[in-house]
């Protein structure tokens, strides 16, 4: 007890240096953070206004994004997320409606978010090779539909292009768009289309002047995620495309493993900080649309 | 008014199964696509199955196996390590960083892995020149990849609990900070760190784009290489991998999911610290 009433006065007094401690339990993750996050952030910042050399401000490299191949490329990587995005936002807005129309505590609607949540996150190699599997040169569709009079390649082998890698991102973006739109959907109140409809509203209006209004900011910002997710997407397009480099992220790679092409590193840097760009002017304007969404259906 | 609810719900009803089908068909398709190709070869899956044969006959895939596994557990030690006592020290100590926290932490999000990618390459320059070229120094990298959906995990965790009221009770009766930490608050958010430390796993075992250019190994680029030489056994790989990451997944959200439904316990602990944290905000 003594100890105790010895200690209290002494801990007033020593409070301004206990901050400076309370700091140093913070330097490991700020550390670290540094080292892996805020150096390669850097890197890709600077190194995109860097010289060849090492030495010296140009802005060579981001002159160089002018390049018609390069210009092409981000074409067709905004390309392929818009189509993606809006292919994957329409369907998976059916779907998560269709979901909100089922009873919310059952088993249909938590088996279906459980597996949308999972499959969103499915990507990458094996999503590829699961596509191959369907409709690759071999695959399991292709076969069937062959011998049934249908060849699915008539006019060229589509997969391995932007058809292709619309078709494979589209079975990871409509489970991210149900997850994403599901909550504004649950937002709007059955009240809503009951007050409708006793001021005489048909279900064309309340869909057109009501829910559809409501419902936009939150579908526009679903959509724009979704393109970000496609554009930022590597490792599908990476065991897929074998051949050329259509999109950004499969230059860069190019840019990274021909370093001996001289001036190639650098000009990765640039084609990252505009990939960078992108995905920040979009998300910008999806936190500006998600603000707005909060109003009506938070 | 009740014969046009009746009608509606049967509308949506139809509505509602003929989406899931057409839906359904196009999400099970490339699943069935994967069965029926990997048993096209009758050898296929026992020999997927028989380990010292298996890495016998395929070395690269069970190297990449096994060094998926300790980068999957090893990433998800480092992230507990790093971000638990940070997030919990923030919360306590330092309120005023929890903003600079948050940002770094959700950063990774905003910045596509072929870009870290870019900017990693100097980095683990060095990485190789201490440390050496072992695939299992991809952990840092990864580290940072999950951070945003381990800090989130976390973060909701911690929310969930009143960590000042705890440890003030907790340092009143003379515990040390480790003994706050280790003894009172992290067994108080045991299922977020559950839950961050299951997503690490996941992420972990489907990543591909920093593995790869980095110029080490794992699961995803061992699959990628075997698809160049043996079709069927890549895809009977990719379905188990997936299978695996199913499994993982389904009971991430299925626990969530039960955390979820059991309000009681969770009022049970708001009704016990409201009124303390209503007191806290009025004496402040």
């Amino acid at each position: 007890m003594a100890e105790i009433v010895a200690d209290a006065p002494q801990r007033v007094a020593r409070r301004p240096r206990l901050r400076g401690a309370a700091l140093l339990g913070a330097v490991p993750f700020f550390a670290y953070v540094t080292i892996f996050l805020v150096v390669p952030t850097l890197v890709v910042l600077i190194g995109a206004f860097t010289g060849d050399g090492g030495h010296g401000f140009t802005l060579e490299n981001v002159r160089a994004l002018g390049d018609e191949y390069i210009v092409a490329a981000f074409g067709r990587s905004i390309t392929l997320s818009a189509v993606s995005a809006l292919i994957g936002a329409v369907l998976g807005a059916i779907l998560a409606y269709a979901l909100v129309t089922a009873n919310p505590r059952g088993v249909l609607r938590r088996t279906v978010t459980a597996l949308a949540g999972v499959l969103a996150q499915f990507g990458g190699v094996t999503l590829a090779f699961a596509f191959l599997a369907t409709i690759g040169l071999s695959g399991f569709l292709t076969l069937w539909l062959t011998e049934h009079g249908f060849d699915p390649y008539a006019n060229g082998v589509w997969l391995f292009e932007l058809p292709g890698l619309t078709l494979v991102y589209t079975y990871f973006q409509i489970p991210l768009m149900v997850i994403v739109f599901l909550p504004a959907l649950d937002g709007i109140r059955p009240q809503w289309r009951e007050a409708t409809e006793s001021l005489g509203g048909t279900t064309w209006q309340y869909w057109t002047r009501v829910a559809g209004p409501l419902l936009a900011p939150a579908f526009l910002g679903s959509a724009l995620l979704l393109f970000a997710n496609a554009f930022s997407a590597y490792a599908t397009a990476a065991a897929l495309v074998s051949q050329g480099s259509p999109i950004v992220p499969l230059q860069i790679r190019g840019a990274l493993t021909s370093e001996v092409v001289l001036g190639q590193a650098n000009l990765g840097k640039a084609m990252a900080l505009g990939m960078v760009i992108v995905v920040a002017v979009v998300m910008a304007l999806y936190s500006l649309l998600q603000r707005r969404t909060a109003r009506w259906l938070g | 008014m009740a014969g046009l609810i009746t009608r509606r719900a049967r509308r949506q009803r139809v509505f509602r199964w003929t989406v899931l089908t057409v839906l359904g068909v196009f999400f099970a398709l490339p699943m069935v696509a994967m069965v029926e190709f990997s048993t096209r070869n009758d050898e296929t899956w026992p020999l997927l199955l028989d380990w010292s044969q298996l890495s016998a006959t395929y070395p690269e895939l069970s190297t990449g196996i096994i060094a998926s596994l300790g980068q999957a557990a090893l990433t998800a030690l480092l992230m507990l390590a790093l971000l638990v006592p940070t997030a919990i020290w923030v919360r306590l100590r330092l309120p005023r960083l929890r903003p600079i926290v948050e940002f770094l932490c959700l950063l990774p999000l905003t910045i596509p892995a072929i870009v870290l990618v870019v900017g990693l390459a100097p980095v683990y320059a060095w990485v190789n020149y201490f440390v050496g070229g072992s695939s299992l120094t991809l952990v840092f990298a990864y580290t940072i990849l999950v951070l945003p959906y381990a800090y989130r995990a976390i973060d909701t965790g911690l929310s969930a609990i009143d960590v000042r009221t705890l440890s003030e009770a907790a340092r009143s009766l003379g515990a040390g900070w480790l003994t706050v930490i280790w003894r009172v608050v992290l067994p108080n958010i045991r299922s977020a760190v559950l839950s961050a430390a299951f997503l690490t796993v996941a992420l972990v075992l489907g990543e591909f784009t920093i593995a790869s250019l980095l110029h080490r190994t794992n699961l995803q680029v061992a699959i990628e290489f075997l698809g160049k030489s043996s079709a069927t056994m890549s895809v009977a790989v990719s379905l188990a991998a997936l299978l695996l990451a199913f499994v993982l997944l389904l009971a991430l959200s299925l626990f969530g999911d039960r955390r979820q439904s059991s309000p009681s316990g969770e009022r049970r602990q708001s009704s016990l610290f409201g009124r303390r944290r209503q007191s806290s905000k009025e004496s402040s």
